[in-house]
Parts: structure tokens; sequence; C-alpha cells
């Protein structure tokens, strides 16, 4: 580990020539489940801004005499009990999700990470305060909450959008909070204190970034919740209003439709299934091509033997030595 | 009483500090039940360009001691000066300015890094903090100064601290201090996490690095022999107080007060002839918890010339004359005649 | 590189002569890693005989820590090993873990750096004694706890029954490496291996456990295997010293001969990096500069091909030290009677100086 340092010349540095952002990008598209990943996303976006000229057909043209048909070439995932083209509701449904998982999660993270890191850097009656207010959240059921927030709002995608980012709060806030305790005792941190670093600075600059890892992994388990919560109050009528399509309201109408017609909850099930899974593979690989130390195993692993796992390499570096 | 003894001007000075921690009752209403006492009165010079070793045991308050008299613990009584301002009264702003002027290197090299900021931003810390070398050029030009100061390659700013050997990093670490070119660096454990021969090349630098640059060190170790390698003076702690202070080769080399004897009577010395014709002082049991501190000399529970007065009165640091200070009641009586076999034993061949 | 050296008959430092507790063979060990495959500990031979202490130096990244772990069989199982390593007269070496759980903890202990996590922090110290018992004797629980009393009382507990329902973080650091060593040597081991057991505990504490081994060791004629990085420690303990770099052994002998006239560049190195005077004669002087080993260890996965020592040796100037491994010879013998006896001091230079 050591004699790389000494030999300026031998191995690549990751440089000012270079940005880092380019760097990063660059080492996440060789990691080739999170490029899968960016892959998908990507698509989900595309589809979520050019959904009109797509969908084959509108989300709510109703043809009962075509409904519940199975997937054929002029409905390739089939039709609904209202005779609805399922792929043109999949398709115009991709915005809502994507929306409701974004926004949702976005309000949690902003939250829960803002109170659980004033929470974990100060301690004391903040942090009693701050975390007794969280736990006061936790303790209500999930969806009791949403429904309790919505109830007040009044239903609607947005309300939901904020009744879900509420209900995530608390999560975002408890594991930022541990991370941030755990970063605070830190020698660095002492250290860049004792020249004279401001607590904002400290905050900014060194505590977030080296707490960021768990809230990054959180971010992209919430995001998969935040989807399927969607479905859920949609299913109880408090979410996206019908016939809007979602793929949660989708999911969870098909669902009364499973042994006749299969296809209408698989598919929307396997767009969520898919979105959620691309959050979170994308938020494992980000998370190790912002670790430094990962990063130089990528490196040096791709340099060396090409087969073998980052994580088990650096293991065995730091066993070896 | 003061500590001051012959001349030289003080750049750090303590007079009766105190740093306790409250310990606190289970349950809600926490109230303070005790104090853990881990800096107990303490008077203490420290002279400008000078090192001063300050040794004991983990757990003796000496690393308290040494962040208390930078302000990174708030002190509980008792005063700080530095360069004749009263560090325990500066607003936001003269602490500040403080932080410029008084740094510290720590012990871990591996835990003192952030690990996801290249080095050289670590060293521009405190330029950016106190807004020195205003630009990005005059900043990285100081950055490449600072590097090479302390014997690294300028080229290696960008790299991250993983990349680094333990020496290696301990090297950016004192280019980080050193950066707003303070005047008094404490050295917190500064090479105990560090290999041998990888100590003696911090020991070099930080010694390289004091006659360069006029520095005055507070040298906070468990470990004798380094200490008394680099310091002028040592002061020795002993459960939250200063037990003898004096040169270097007065308290190395004739201690006055049990417990130093003890001390340097326990320090391995690298020379197998030695070694055997060594009488070992091995001290009873453990030390005292600093939240139960025994009455009268806190030294009088573990120590080998125990009598009367001890467990009544605590002895003061008293000086015999010759600037060695040593808080003991028999401080003129055993002082007499120790020293000569433990100075023995301490010598290589 | 041990094969030109046969090794000499067994015959302890102190002891009579006595067959040797624990002989290693060229003892290797290789582990796969991405970097390429790293040499950790590269060929090293030693004895160790009832009641003598063996100290194995270096620093970090030496290999002296792997080296013992692969007696006992507590590496990873990426790691081969070869070599053979004779336990009275059993090879520990390919043991199966079932063969080697008889011999851990009953015919070798192994006391840690580390006392603080080296114990389960919510069991008593007597059940973590009696466990030990009680899987390797077919002792009933009673008597078990009543021998770890007894051996509390032996490491120096005050109050060995009192400290039977102790928790360790009730206990000071010294204490819990005391109640390691309890644990230790709950098996009456014919050998104990100390892996920088005194390094995390302040120098008076070290002076107190140094004295309890050195006592037990001649009451029950253990062998010791002392692996440190302290030379001070070396100095005081150790009959024989094996200097470690590299995997390697580059230098042992009999302590004094070691330390008096140190024949690897490296050990002399070493020596001097220490600032090791604390007696009075330097009143006024300026201490002088430290001796410094420049530039780091190699990593075991980038070896020199030659001299493992030759990047950073002040005093390279044999064409062959960078080509050709040198070989552990002999550098003196001591002679009695005008016979050599007892062990030979060898290096691995092909540095000259210091050579008869």
């Amino acid at each position: 580990m050591s004699a790389a340092a000494d030999a300026p010349a031998r191995g690549r540095a990751l440089t000012a020539e270079v940005p880092r952002w380019r760097v990063t990008l660059g080492l996440l598209a060789r990691t080739p489940t999170a490029a899968a990943a960016a892959l998908v996303l990507l698509t989900v976006v595309l589809v979520a801004l050019f959904d009109d000229q797509l969908a084959p057909a509108g989300p709510n043209d109703v043809d009962v005499q075509a409904r519940l048909q199975g997937p054929s070439a002029e409905h390739p995932f089939g039709t609904d009990d209202l005779g609805r083209d399922v792929l043109s509701r999949v398709l115009l449904g991709a915005q809502v999700s994507l929306r409701v998982g974004l926004v949702a999660v976005g309000i949690s993270l902003v939250v829960g990470t803002l109170v659980g890191t004033l929470a974990g850097f100060y301690g004391r009656w903040v942090d009693s305060l701050l975390m007794r207010l969280m736990d006061v959240l936790f303790a209500f059921p999930a969806l009791l909450l949403a429904i309790a927030v919505l109830a007040v709002l009044g239903p609607g995608a947005t309300n939901a959008m904020i009744a879900i980012g509420i209900t995530y709060t608390p999560v975002f806030a408890r594991v930022s909070r541990a991370a941030v305790l755990g970063v605070r005792e830190q020698v660095y941190v002492r250290a860049s204190r004792s020249v004279g670093a401001s607590d904002a600075r400290l905050l900014l600059r060194h505590v977030l970034p080296n707490a960021a890892p768990p809230i990054l992994v959180q971010t992209s388990v919430s995001l998969a919740f935040a989807v399927l919560a969607e479905a859920a109050l949609s299913f109880a009528g408090l979410g996206i209003q019908p016939p809007a399509p979602s793929w949660g309201g989708m999911l969870a109408s098909g669902r009364g439709f499973l042994e006749q017609a299969w296809w209408m909850a698989v598919f929307p099930g396997l767009a969520i299934f898919l979105l959620v899974l691309s959050f979170n593979l994308l938020g494992d690989g980000l998370r190790d091509v912002l670790d430094p130390q990962q990063r130089s195993a990528m490196e040096a692993g791709r340099r060396r033997i090409r087969s073998r796992g980052k994580a088990e390499a650096a293991a065995d570096a730091r066993g070896a030595a | 009483m003061t500590i001051e003894n012959g001349g030289g001007d003080v750049l750090v000075s303590a007079r009766g500090l105190k740093v306790h921690f409250p310990v606190r009752s289970k349950g809600l209403r926490r109230r303070q039940v005790g104090a853990v006492r881990a800096v107990d009165g303490v008077d203490l010079d420290i002279r400008r360009g000078e090192t001063l070793g300050l040794v004991g045991e983990s757990g003796c308050g000496k690393s308290t001691l040494g962040n208390a008299l930078l302000r990174l613990v708030e002190p509980t009584a008792g005063t700080v000066t530095f360069d004749g301002t009263d560090v325990t009264a500066l607003d936001r702003r003269g602490l500040r300015s403080l932080r410029r002027r008084a740094v510290m290197v720590f012990q871990d090299p591996y835990a003192s890094l952030d690990p996801r900021i290249p080095v050289g931003r670590t060293v521009a810390e405190p330029l950016e903090v106190h807004g020195l070398h205003p630009g990005a050029q005059a900043r990285a030009a100081r950055v490449a100064e600072l590097l090479e100061l302390v014997g690294l390659d300028p080229g290696v700013a960008g790299r991250y601290p993983h990349e680094f050997s333990g020496g290696q990093r301990q090297r950016i670490g004192i280019a980080r201090a050193l950066a707003g070119e303070p005047d008094f660096v404490v050295c917190d454990e500064a090479i105990a996490s560090l290999d041998v021969s990888v100590q003696a090349q911090v020991l070099n630098l930080l010694r390289r690095l004091q006659r360069q640059l006029g520095l005055t060190y507070l040298f906070v170790s468990h470990d004798l022999a380094a200490v008394r390698h680099v310091s002028d003076r040592i002061a020795v702690m002993y459960l939250g107080s200063v037990v003898e202070v004096g040169t270097a080769a007065q308290v190395a080399g004739r201690p006055r007060h049990p417990y130093t004897r003890a001390l340097l009577s326990a320090v391995p010395v690298p020379s197998p002839g030695a070694e055997r014709g060594r009488e070992r002082i091995v001290l009873r049991g453990d030390v005292p918890s600093a939240a139960a501190v025994p009455s009268g000399c806190r030294f009088r529970t573990r120590c080998p010339d125990v009598f009367e007065p001890c467990p009544v009165v605590a002895p003061a640091l008293a000086d015999r004359g010759d600037g060695q200070l040593a808080a003991c009641h028999l401080h003129g009586v055993v002082g007499e005649r120790v020293p000569a076999d433990v100075a023995e034993a301490g010598r290589l061949p | 590189m041990s094969a030109q050296t046969p090794q000499p008959a067994p015959q302890p430092a102190r002891e009579g002569a006595r067959q040797p507790v624990l002989s290693v063979r060229d003892l290797r060990v290789r582990m796969g890693t991405p970097r390429g495959v790293a040499e950790i500990v590269n060929g090293l031979d030693y004895d160790v005989h009832p009641g003598e202490t063996v100290a194995v130096v270096g620093e970090s990244g030496s290999g002296k820590s792997v080296s013992v772990m692969a007696l006992m069989g507590l590496l990873p199982r990426t790691a081969t090993v070869t070599g053979t390593a004779e336990f009275e007269g059993r090879d520990l070496v390919g043991m199966s873990d079932a063969q080697l759980r008889t011999v851990r903890g009953n015919g070798i202990s192994m006391v840690f750096q580390d006392p603080m996590t080296s114990l389960n922090p919510v069991l008593t110290v007597g059940r973590q004694i009696t466990e030990g018992l009680l899987a390797h004797g077919d002792l009933p629980k009673r008597a078990a706890t009543e021998r770890a009393a007894e051996l509390l009382g032996e490491v120096g507990f005050p109050d060995p029954r009192g400290a039977l329902d102790r928790y360790p973080h009730q206990l000071s650091g010294g204490m819990r490496q005391r109640v390691m060593i309890a644990i230790a040597l709950a098996g009456r081991p014919r050998l104990l291996i100390a892996d920088e057991a005194t390094t995390a505990l302040d120098v008076t504490v070290q002076a107190q456990i140094l004295e309890l081994v050195a006592r037990l060791q001649a009451e029950h004629g253990t062998g010791v295997i002392w692996i440190t990085h302290d030379l001070g420690v070396v100095a005081g303990i150790a009959d024989r010293v094996l200097v470690m770099y590299g995997g390697r052994c580059v230098e042992d002998g009999v302590v004094d001969d070691v330390f008096d006239a140190p024949a690897h560049p490296y050990t002399r190195g070493l020596l001097g990096a220490l600032p090791a005077r604390l007696g009075p004669e330097l009143d006024a002087e300026e201490p002088p500069e430290l001796v410094t080993i420049p530039g780091t260890p190699p990593l075991p996965t980038d070896l020199p091909p030659g001299c493992v020592f030759w990047p950073r040796c002040p005093v390279r100037s044999d064409p062959r030290c960078e080509r050709e491994q040198p070989p552990l010879l002999e550098v003196s013998r001591p002679q009695v009677g005008g016979r050599p006896a007892g062990l030979p001091h060898r290096a691995a230079t092909w540095c000259s100086e210091g050579r008869p």
C-alpha cells in the first residue's frame, strides 16, 4: 500500500488534470452492474419525457369489447379490465412513479439528513429534542401516518409525495445520526477543528461526505419503498387519482385479476422491480466509486487481475499488511 | 509558587489548571454524582523555543492537558496564557487566531487524515480557514512548499491518505499543522503508532523543523526514551497532576520522585547486558481511578517509600535550588541516595 | 536458503540438553491477492526448547505475526502454508482443524496484543477460563472453577475468587492481560506464543507482566515465542532472537551476540534508530541525530529478487546484493574449550562487515 506513494510516477494518480466527476463517471461506467442500472434508469427517464410519442394508445382509451385480452401484436402487454392498453399505461405511468419516488425520497433525504446530522453533530439537548420528535413520527405505522397526512392535506399526487416524504424522514434521521455520530469522533474531524475550522466547514467538508455511504444506501432502499407506498396510497384512493396511470395503482388494481389476466399486474410489477433494482445497483456502485480506497482497489484490480472482486481485494490487501 | 525557573521567555503557561469531566447518574435526571479529575491543578511553563516533554502512563491526563492548553478541551478551572493572552477568556475571533498559532500533531496517522480528501487539500485546510496565501495558485505553491518541508514529493498532493504509509501520513499531518506558521506545536503521542525505524525519521524531522522554524513543542508521550531524546525539559504526570519537572538530564538521569524512578526502571533498554544487571522497581497494583483520587499524595497507594505524612498532606512541587522540582515528602531524603543505580541501568554500554 | 546450513544439534540456551518442544523448518506462507501472490513468510527455521524464550522481532509487515498464526492454523483459507513445524513430534502444518483444536489451548497457547478485544465482554472472567478447561480436560465443573481461581491467583490476582465473577470491563488493561495469561496457562501448555502481548500496556504494567511470564516459565519449563517490535523487551526476556524483515529471517542468534555485534545492516539500523539513552551523561550536549532507515519495507507481493533489504540498505556494495538471495550463514559461534558450543549467530547478508 505504501510503495505506491514512494514512486509518484508509478500508477495513475487522480490528480487535477482530469476532473473528479469525470473519473467517477468513468469508473462507474466500467462497473458492469452499475452501468446496466444507469442504462435502465436513463431509459425510464427518456420514456417519462417522451411518453406521449411512445405510447401506442392513450392511457384512458377505453375499449370494453377488448377487455382482459392477453398479450398480442396489437397489445403487447395485453389489456386491462376496461380494455385499456397496458403497455401505454406502463409507459405513461413511468413519469408518475419516477416523480413520486424522487420527490418523496428527496423530501425525506433532505429533511431527515438535516435533522439527523444536527442531532448527531451537536448532541445534548439538540439531539434529545430532534430525535424524540422523530421517534414520535416513527412510532406510527408508516401507512397510517401517510393516510393521516393525506387526510389533512387532501388526496392528490403532490400531497402523496409529501406524505410519503414525511413518513420516511425518521429513517433518514436515524441513519444519518448514527453515521454522523461515528464520524464526529474521528481524529480527522478533531484535527480539522484544531486548525480552526468552523462547524459549517467540519460538517460539509468532513462529516457529511464520510457519513454519506449508509445514507446513500438508505436512499436507494427508500426509493423502492416510496414507489410501493405510492401504490398502496393509490390503492386506498388517496394517491394518484384514477384514471391517471401509475404503476402502483395498476399493480393494485391488477391484483384482483391475477387469475384471469396476469399481465395486468405482472407488467407494472416488472416495471417497478426494474426501477427499484436499478436504483439499488446504482446506489451500490456510487458508494464504491466515491470511496477513494475502493477506487484505488478498482484501478489496481483492473490493472492486475481483472476477474476478482474489489471488496475482496481490499480485504486481502489489509490482511497481507 | 511557580514552576518558572532559570529564566527564559515563557510562551505558554498554565496556572492551577483543572479539567474535570462530570460523572452523571443513570436515568432521567442525570444528576452529577462525581467527576473524573483528568487534570487536577497543574502549574506549568513552556519556554519559547524549547521542547517540554510530558510523560506519564495512559489515563494520567497528559493528553487532556495538551488539549486544554490549546483549549480543544474546556478547562474547568485555572488559566492558560499563550504569549501573554489569557486563552481561557478568548472570544470566537481570538480563538481562531489561537488555532493558527498553536496547533496539534495527532497520534494515529491512519485516523487523523480525512480518507475522502486528497492530502494536498488536507494540508491546505489551515490556509483556507485563516485566509492565508489567497488564490488557487498561491495556495498550491504553499502546499508544495510544505510537503517538501516535511520530506515528501510535492507531486503527491492529489493522492489520497490510503496510498501512503504510516510515516508518510504522519509527515502530512505535520505539514498540515505547520501550514499556518504556528509558534507552538503539541505533539500528542505523535510517534506512538509508528514502527521503530519510522519513529526515528519523524523524531529527526520534528527536531529539524524546530531548529528551522523556531518552534516550541510540547511533546506528549508515554515513551520515556523518545521524550528523553527530544526534550529540553521533562514533566512527569501521575493521576492528573505533575509530580516532577526538570531538565531532561535531571529527570531522566537523577529522578527524585519515586514514581519517576519506577517509571524509568520499567523502561526496557535494548541491551541484554544492562537488562540483566538491572533492578526493577515493580509498582504494586493499578493506577487508582481519576474519579476517586487518594487523599494526600496521589501516588501513596503504590509508592514503595510511603510514610506518615503521605495520606494526610498533598506534597507541592518543591525546588531544591537546582531547578528540578518534585512533589514528594521524601524529596531531599530519597533524592540523595537512589539515582545512581537507576541511571546505571538506563545507560547503554 | 536454509538448506545450506544444517541445523546444529539442539542445545538449549540455559536448560539441559533436551528435545526442542517446537521445531520449525522452512516455513513459508503465501497468499493470493489481486495485486499478485503475497510471499508473507519465506523460509523460517528455528527451534524452541523447554524453558527457553525465542523472540521474533520485526516491524509491521515483516511477517512475524503471520508466521505464528500459520503454526496455529489461524490464517484465512486463502493462505498456503508449506514447510514443517514439529510440536512434540507432530507436524502442525497440514494438521486438520480437529487435530489442531486438540493442540490449541492445550499444548500450545497464545496471548494476543489487545486484552480489550480478546476477552468476551458479556462473559465473566471465571466462565472464560473454565470454558477452556471444560473443553479440553474431563474436569467436573466444580473442579474447573477451583482450578480457575487457582490460575488467577497464580497470575497475581489478589482476590482470585472474587475475580471469577467480574466482567472484563471491570478490570484494568494489565489485569485483563493477566486473565488472558491465566486462560493460556489453563491447559498447561508446553509452548506459549505471545503476539505483542505487552504492546498495548504501560511500561510499569508491562514490567509486571514480563516478570509474571518469566516466573511462570521458570516454574513450568514452558517454551515461549515472544513476538514484538520492542527491542528493549527482547533484550530483557529473550534467550535467542530472530530478526525478521520482508518475511525472511535476516539474523538470528543468542540475544547477546545479536545485540552486541549485529551483523545484518537492518538489525544495525533498527538498533541505531532507538533513542535509548536514559542516563545522566547527556547533561548539556545536544542528543545525536537518530540513525534512520530510508524508505519503507517491501510489499510482500513485490519482494526484490536479491537481498530483501537491498533497496533500503545503506552499505550495499556486493554485486550479488541486488540479484541473489543471501543464505543465512554462521557469523560466529560460541566456543567452549576450543570447540563450538551452543547455537550459532547467523545472518543473511552478503555484507562482509561484522563477519569474522
